[in-house]
This record gives C-alpha cells, sequence and structure tokens, in this order.
C-alpha cells in the first residue's frame, strides 16, 4: 500500500462499502429504483450490477411502499436488504412499511423478530431540484422507537459507517447529502466499521459548540475557520447518529464551551436541532450556558427551485458565522 | 352458484379428501373446531374484562384458514391479518400462548406487548398477524423472495381480506411476485365487508380473483366456506408455486358471523343475511360432508368437540395463571441491545 492516504468520493466509498458487504455475508442484496444497468440515479451502485448480478442488485418497479415491505419481508427471514430510495422525498411513500412494520416489529413480537435492513436515501437541497426532490426529512424518522437513524459527513464516515448499518440487526435508516456524493476524502482500503451512534468532534475550540450533521459539518468547519479570525474559537460537533444522538459527547462540549448553535437543513421547528436544544437544556450542562441556545434550520418554506431562493432557504457558511457571533456576545 | 354446488356436492368424494386421507380430514376438522372455541373463549373472555383491547374474530370463516393451512409444510410460512386467530392455529399456533398474549401476558406468543392483531410464531413459520390493512402483502413477498434466494423447498401464504385489495400494497406486491416469479399463494378471504363497506361498494371489479389477470398471475374464487373447495384450490396454487411456477390469487368467498370489531353495532347488515350465512357454517358443512362420504362417525365429531372444550379450557387456564410483563421491562425489544436514547438527563 502507498504511504500516501487514498482518496475517494463520498459515493464511491458507499460503493465499495457496498462491494465489500456483498463479498463477505452472501445475505447481503441491494434493492432499488435503476440502481442495476443504469448505475444508481446518483451513480452510487455503479457496475455492481456487473459484478455480483442481477440477483443481488435488483431494479425495483417504482413501488416505494412495495420494495420496502419486501425488504422488510426479506429481512425477517435472514437476510441483510439494502434498499435504496432514488430520493429521499420519495420515503412519503413507503412510511407504512418503515414506520409501522420495520420499527415495529421486533418490539410487537415480543423481541422475537429482527428486521436487519439498511434504506439509503439522498437527500437534501443544492441541486435545484425543487420542493419533491431536496427535502431533509431525516428528523421524521428520528422521531421513530425501532429505527436508527445516521447522517454520515465523510467518505470515511459513509463507508464505515455503512458495513455498521449492514451487520446491524436493527433498521437503519442510512441518509446521504447529494452535495457530498463528488467530496474527496481519505477512505482506508478493505474493511472496517464505524459505530452507529457517536458524535464526533470534528474541530477543537473553546467558546461555542456548532452541533451539525452532514453538509453541515462541512459549512460549520468553514465558519470555525473564518471566526478563528476574528478570534473566536468554535468547536465543531458532528452528530453522525441522529438516534440515538450521543448526549455525553454534546454534554461534555457545551459543558466545555457553555455555547450552542444547532445547524442542520431540515426545517427548524421539530427539527433534529430542536432535539439536540431540548437535551442541552435538560441536562447538566444547562447550567453552563453563557448564552441562549440558538438554532439555525431551514427556513419555513418548501425547497424552491430558483438557486437564489434555494440557497437562502438553508443555512450557509455566512449565516452560521452570524450566528456564532451573535451567541459569543449573548449573555445570560 | 347454488345449483352447480348441489350437483358437485352429489359428486361422490371430493379430490381434497382423497388427497388429504382420513387422519389428516380429522385434523382438519380439529382445528376449525379449535379455532371456533378459541374465539369464543376470546369472546367471553372479553366480555368478562380479561381481554384489554379489541379484536376481531373470524367465526364463521374457519374453512378458508384450514382449507389452506392443511396443505402446507414445515418451513412454509404465513403473513396473517388483523383477523388472523384462524391462520394461527392452522399453522400451528397452541391456544395457550395465544390466550397468554390476548390477556397480554409475559407468557404469551409476543410476551404481551402485541394483542390480538400481532400474534406471530416465527419458529413457527408465521410471520405475523398485522394491525395495518395489506401491511402484510409486500411483507409476504419479501420473505417468498428469501425463500428463492436460499433456494428453499418452501412457499408462503399471504392472507388478506377483502379490505386490502383497494390498497396500494396489494397492487405493487401482486406485481413484483409476478415479476421475480416467487413462490408465494395469496389468499383473499372475502367476508364481503371491509369494515362497513360492502365490496360492491368499494370493488370496482365483481371478483377480486379477476385483478389476478392484471398481474399476469392465475386467478380463482372458491367457495370459502366449503372445506374441500378452499383446499384443493389452495393446494394447486401451494403446488405451482413449490414448483417455481410462480404465485396465484385465490378468492375465498365467506362471511363472518360477528360484526367487524367490538365496536361494531351492526348497522350495514341485515339479520336475514346473517343467518343466511349462518345456515352455511362451514364447520357443519364440513361435519355434513365427512359423516355423508363415510370419513368419520358422529362419536368422533362429538369426541372431537368434547376434546376442544377441555383444551379450551387448559388453554385459558394457563394464561390466566401467568405473570404478566414487568412493568420495568417496558422498552425492552426495542432494538436488539439497548441504546442510550430517551434517557435524558434530569
Amino acid at each position: 500500500m502507498s504511504s500516501e492516504v487514498r482518496e475517494l468520493s463520498y459515493a464511491q466509498a458507499i460503493q465499495e462499502a457496498l462491494a465489500i458487504a456483498m463479498e463477505r455475508d452472501e445475505r447481503v442484496f441491494l434493492m432499488g429504483e435503476d440502481i442495476g444497468v443504469y448505475g444508481g440515479a446518483f451513480q452510487v451502485t455503479g457496475d455492481l450490477v456487473q459484478r455480483f448480478g442481477e440477483d443481488r442488485v435488483m431494479d425495483t418497479p417504482i413501488s416505494e411502499l412495495g420494495g420496502a415491505g419486501v425488504a422488510v419481508g426479506a429481512a425477517m427471514m435472514g437476510r441483510r436488504p439494502v434498499f435504496e430510495f432514488q430520493f429521499s422525498d420519495f420515503a412519503t411513500l413507503a412510511m407504512e412499511q418503515i414506520v409501522n412494520q420495520a420499527a415495529k416489529m421486533r418490539f410487537m413480537l415480543g423481541g422475537k423478530a429482527s428486521v436487519p435492513l439498511v434504506m439509503r436515501f439522498p437527500s437534501g437541497s443544492g441541486t435545484g431540484a425543487a420542493a419533491q426532490h431536496s427535502q431533509s426529512l431525516e428528523a421524521w424518522f428520528a422521531h421513530v422507537p425501532g429505527l436508527k437513524v445516521v447522517q454520515p459527513s465523510t467518505p470515511h464516515d459513509a463507508k464505515g459507517m455503512l458495513l455498521a448499518a449492514i451487520e446491524d440487526p436493527d433498521p437503519v435508516m442510512f441518509f446521504e447529502h447529494k452535495l457530498l456524493y463528488k467530496m474527496k476524502g481519505p477512505v482506508p482500503e478493505g474493511y472496517y466499521t464505524e459505530a452507529l451512534h457517536e458524535a464526533r468532534i470534528r474541530r477543537e475550540g473553546s467558546d461555542v459548540t456548532i452541533a451539525a450533521s452532514a453538509i453541515m459539518v462541512h459549512r460549520a468547519l468553514e465558519a470555525a475557520e473564518a471566526l478563528a479570525q476574528q478570534g473566536v474559537s468554535a468547536e465543531v460537533v458532528d452528530l453522525r447518529s441522529l438516534r440515538p444522538l450521543d448526549e455525553g459527547t454534546l454534554v461534555a462540549s457545551v459543558s466545555k464551551t457553555t455555547r450552542l448553535v444547532c445547524v442542520y437543513e431540515g426545517t427548524k421547528q421539530l427539527g433534529i436541532g430542536a432535539e439536540v436544544s431540548a437535551m442541552i437544556a435538560e441536562s447538566a450542562a444547562f447550567d453552563r450556558l453563557d448564552a441562549p441556545i440558538i438554532r439555525l434550520g431551514g427556513a419555513d418554506c418548501p425547497l424552491p427551485y430558483n438557486p437564489q431562493l434555494e440557497k437562502a432557504a438553508v443555512p450557509q457558511v455566512d449565516d452560521i458565522v452570524a450566528a456564532v457571533l451573535r451567541s459569543v456576545e449573548a449573555r445570560v | 352458484m347454488s345449483e352447480s354446488r348441489l350437483k358437485e356436492r352429489a359428486a361422490p368424494v371430493a379430490p381434497a379428501y382423497k388427497r388429504l386421507g382420513r387422519e389428516t380430514l380429522h385434523k382438519a376438522l380439529h382445528q376449525m373446531v379449535l379455532i371456533r372455541r378459541f374465539e369464543e373463549g376470546a369472546e367471553q373472555a372479553y366480555m368478562r374484562g380479561l381481554v384489554h383491547g379489541t379484536m376481531h374474530l373470524s367465526i364463521g370463516q374457519e374453512a378458508s384458514a384450514v382449507g389452506v393451512g392443511i396443505n402446507l409444510r414445515d418451513g412454509d410460512c404465513i403473513t396473517s391479518t388483523h383477523r388472523g386467530h384462524g391462520h394461527c392455529i392452522a399453522k400451528g399456533a397452541e391456544p395457550k400462548y395465544m390466550f397468554a398474549e390476548f390477556f397480554g401476558k409475559d407468557t404469551g406468543y409476543c410476551r404481551g406487548r402485541g394483542g390480538s392483531m400481532h400474534i406471530a410464531d416465527l419458529a413457527g413459520g408465521n410471520l405475523g398477524a398485522n394491525g395495518i390493512v395489506g401491511g402484510g402483502i409486500p411483507i409476504a413477498v419479501g420473505a417468498a423472495l428469501a425463500l428463492k434466494q436460499t433456494r428453499k423447498p418452501n412457499v408462503v401464504v399471504c392472507f388478506f381480506g377483502d379490505g386490502a385489495n383497494n390498497e396500494g400494497a396489494f397492487h405493487e406486491g401482486l406485481n413484483m411476485a409476478t415479476i421475480w416469479k416467487l413462490p408465494v399463494v395469496f389468499v383473499c378471504e372475502n367476508n364481503q365487508y371491509g369494515m362497513s363497506m360492502s365490496t360492491e361498494r368499494s370493488t370496482a371489479v365483481k371478483r377480486i380473483a379477476t385483478r389476478a389477470a392484471a398481474y399476469g398471475m392465475p386467478g380463482v374464487t372458491v367457495d370459502g366456506n366449503i372445506f374441500a373447495d378452499v383446499s384443493e384450490a389452495a393446494h394447486e396454487a401451494i403446488e405451482r408455486a413449490r414448483d417455481a411456477g410462480g404465485p396465484t390469487l385465490v378468492e375465498c368467498l365467506t362471511y363472518r358471523h360477528r360484526g367487524h370489531s367490538k365496536s361494531d353495532r351492526n348497522r350495514y347488515r341485515t339479520k336475514e343475511e346473517i343467518d343466511s350465512w349462518i345456515a352455511r357454517d362451514p364447520i357443519g358443512l364440513f361435519e355434513q360432508d365427512l359423516l355423508r362420504n363415510g370419513l368419520i362417525a358422529q362419536a368422533e365429531i362429538d369426541a372431537l368437540h368434547e376434546g376442544v372444550v377441555q383444551e379450551i379450557e387448559a388453554a385459558v387456564a394457563f394464561a390466566n395463571d401467568s405473570p404478566a410483563p414487568d412493568p420495568a421491562s417496558l422498552t425492552d425489544f426495542v432494538y436488539a441491545t439497548p441504546t442510550t436514547q430517551a434517557t435524558h438527563v434530569q
């Protein structure tokens, strides 16, 4: 192996994880719309169908509800389906199977059933795809006991967390921000897993904690760099998992910095930042707060098509800088 | 149907009887009577306040559950519905664990977490009743996909009611079963009403089985109150699925004697209609047919009924005597291993 760290795109890292999972475990198979010869709407599955055949890289009809249910049934029988939604927005068509069946089966049947499936959701705005192809609905799923919800922000995590998700005995909702697909980063060769329940501190700081996930982690890091020029030391926590939330890491970070800004792309009201904020408010970190918690979430409107409007609808680097400055100037 | 039915009834021995033989026919009758007495027992327990939630009784539909189930082997699977007690028993479930589940006990099939609408026995191939109309249809297709992937010589029977045939899950599921040629048999128990709405009002076609044509599979409608007819149609469909011949839609015309659930005031059916179906009780018809064919003696029928009464009494006693779940175990089974979710620092 060369001494230089190998770089892959986020999409390549996911494809590599899928290939490794299928090589290691004959129970693993992929389902989804146009994931075969087409290679997936975002070319994530690419040429996997040539390597593994149509029985393991199964094109499904445009039947999200039925397809999700097929994945549930196969998983209950001990298979390990990985179901790709073409866009996370289309999960709305499959909520019955995800929420009523997959999430509840183990509990409802007294611990005697297991639904080891992964659902992959290309999500988020920034591609000019407008209101029905741009949403960030991950908080919906994080509201449901029985599901695990992860949102990796780097190619390294995408590969390791996907391999962990496929091995996990419970249904894992795997959110992939579309703007990350082409982003490159170091990715180890071969098999490894990353924990599904841990946040990561991406940049250490002492004045304020920025809690973010997916694309917002990168915007928060850019903002932190700009803030450093102004003498503000921001700590960036990458949530990685929305369910369960890594309470320990968040409480420790906010206890240290005494300020919290939550940055997320989903609609601000009842979004993941609302949960993080409430969790901190209920925790021992509350007494340490030196400023009101700030939530920076998506605008209270559907995602618009026009690029300027689209940009204005979700937090950008400048918005994060401004919010952090408000936080450090505020007092409680 | 009645005239041709009479002619058919006059035939010496139904093909299903020849195929199944005396012992299996007695087993089938036992299961049908067991389902009936189980549900009557559950109803009584409900009235005595022993059952916490509602229940959906299948009294009057026993021939479809057992007529299908009697053709299944070890390793075959079923998915069931909210009206699924009969399917469970036909797949080999034990009434004592079913009563325990009704009573919310820790010894129940779902350790008191599921109740009447979620009875499952995965080890026995029962992937579960389902509280969502049509919810089990794609799951059955997925289970059949798993059987095909693992090259098992088994099939999945997917029970659902007429109400489910207007759900999207029905159409998506049947289509996928055919395009992938999966070993699954769809059994629609058409008891004429989705809650209060008759199939005449709810469904654009007269016979639900004709919808099979849209999904490239055989569709057949049978008298769901005649054990022999159900059994023969199910046998043919199950063996076709087992031999990699793909799915079939079997529609069993039947009727529930009771209301939809315990809240039903029966405003949408006439007494005359209900009585006409009670007169065609599937258990009575089966017993008469077996007697007529010399396949059972009246004394054997009497002994069978007496045995079932005792079986139900013992099952109720087991459930009554069983412990309730420990409240401290409330969040067990949400995940395979406990997570730290939902325990925020106070």
